[in-house]
């Protein structure tokens, strides 16, 4: 079984075209690394792989199982790390994880390992707003994690994280399923087995074997 | 579905306390709204039809007060997406914002109506509390039902503020009507009166028929 395969996918918001025709295939504990300008693409095909957006055109398979038709069984083996952290900002780290927790129906041991994972323990209990972005994305990093996805949707996952940080989190995204849209061509393609470029929600580039300089092409 | 409901009440209960919106304005305008019919109506005391209809309109639109809030953490704050992405059923975010809009109105009711009985009720409001009681309790859960369906489809909107009274108070029709019949009576001079059982029927089927209705469509209404 494959982890996500997608043929001729494609969405508009109204008359414009976000995303249209996308077709790969990804492989279970492979990265897909999505690469494009500002307004390509990327956030949409990330929230379809999410069951968060229906697919106007295409079929879209994630984990086996068609997407929207069968998004039940896909929710809770996926994580979305994306632009929001997903947090309410006037309850406490550890209440937000506890939410989701209980949501996913995961014991509150593992909230406490992440926490310690992530060096977040000593302010658990400080509510999210007095948070600087850096301690709201290693929350939101513990939040994705919660219930040990099999895949992972990362958009900018090491966004406002200094390096301390960095070298807490990146290891914790490593060994699963990955989707990750970067704008540090370097480090995305490092991390890549499969590349897709989007212009314009438009495919311009994918492939396994990419260079940097085709990546950094699509920003020019 | 009980742990999720669960999960999402103990959590809107927690926002709620720390950063309190929805419940302190719901009080302060149904108290400022029978201090306007205080003086408005030029009247010491009112009783009867009027009483009623003062009681239900004022309660109608601090509802709608509550109802503009109701979803606005999980849009402001990605709580929608937080919930979608877990595997849980979707109804379980309508029956948790439908019961804690309910016990919003019953915890505002509980001022509301003493405000109403000290600063305009003619009658002692002693008699009619265990019919007033019921009445509310049924009226209760109708705009908790209504209401969550609409605050679900206003939240989506950018004119949310504006679709909620447009599209609430319209459907709340029947409910004020049969709750002001039957309080009408309740709240009459010289005693209270005996509680009719249509307009309870009728709130009963107001509640029955919008809490199936949002059984069958708040599941689409979470789609993008």
């Amino acid at each position: 079984m494959r982890a996500i395969e997608l043929a001729d996918v494609g969405r508009a918001y109204g008359e414009r075209v976000a995303l249209a025709g996308v077709t790969l295939a990804l492989e279970q504990g492979e990265t897909l690394a999505v690469f494009g300008a500002n307004g390509a693409g990327k956030t949409t095909l990330l929230r379809i792989l999410a069951t968060l957006l229906r697919p106007h055109r295409g079929t879209a398979r994630v984990l086996g199982h068609e997407l929207p038709k069968q998004g039940w069984a896909v929710r809770g083996r996926i994580g979305l790390l994306g632009h929001e952290p997903l947090l309410y900002r006037d309850l406490t780290a550890r209440e937000n994880l506890r939410f989701h927790a209980r949501l996913h129906g995961v014991e509150a041991q593992r909230i406490e390992e992440l926490l310690d994972a992530v060096g977040m323990r000593a302010r658990a209990d400080d509510p999210v707003h007095t948070f600087s972005r850096g301690m709201v994305q290693r929350t939101a990093v513990c939040r994705a994690l919660l219930h040990d996805p099999e895949l992972l949707l990362l958009d900018e996952p090491l966004a406002g994280l200094d390096p301390g940080a960095v070298g807490l989190v990146a290891p914790l995204l490593k060994g699963r399923t990955r989707v990750l849209i970067s704008h540090d061509v370097e480090a995305g393609l490092a991390e890549a087995d499969l590349v897709l470029g989007l212009r314009q929600g438009r495919v311009a580039l994918l492939g396994r074997d990419v260079s940097e300089a085709d990546v950094r092409a699509l920003y020019a | 579905m009980r742990h999720a409901v669960a999960a999402l009440l103990r959590k809107d209960l927690r926002l709620e306390l720390r950063s309190p919106e929805a419940v302190p304005a719901m009080v302060l305008f149904s108290l400022s709204t029978f201090v306007l019919f205080h003086f408005a109506l030029d009247e010491a005391e009112v009783s009867g039809n009027l009483a009623a209809g003062i009681l239900w309109v004022t309660l109608l639109f601090a509802a709608v007060l509550g109802v503009n809030r109701l979803f606005v953490a999980e849009r402001e704050e990605g709580g929608f997406d937080g919930f979608l992405l877990a595997p849980v059923d979707r109804t379980a975010l309508f029956v948790a914002k439908a019961t804690l809009l309910f016990a919003f109105l019953a915890f505002v009711e509980v001022f509301m109506v003493a405000a109403f009985a000290f600063l305009l009720l003619g009658p002692s409001p002693w008699a009619p509390l265990p019919g007033l009681v019921l009445v509310l309790a049924l009226a209760n859960a109708g705009i908790a039902v209504v209401g969550t369906l609409v605050a679900a489809i206003a939240v989506q909107t950018r004119a949310r503020d504006l679709l909620v009274p447009l599209i609430a108070l319209p459907l709340s029709v029947p409910l004020v009507i049969a709750g002001a019949r039957a309080t009408a009576p309740l709240l009459a001079d010289g005693g209270a009166g005996a509680l009719e059982g249509r307009w309870l029927m009728t709130l009963g089927l107001y509640d029955l028929v919008f809490g199936l209705l949002a059984y069958a469509i708040f599941d689409f209404l979470l789609e993008d």
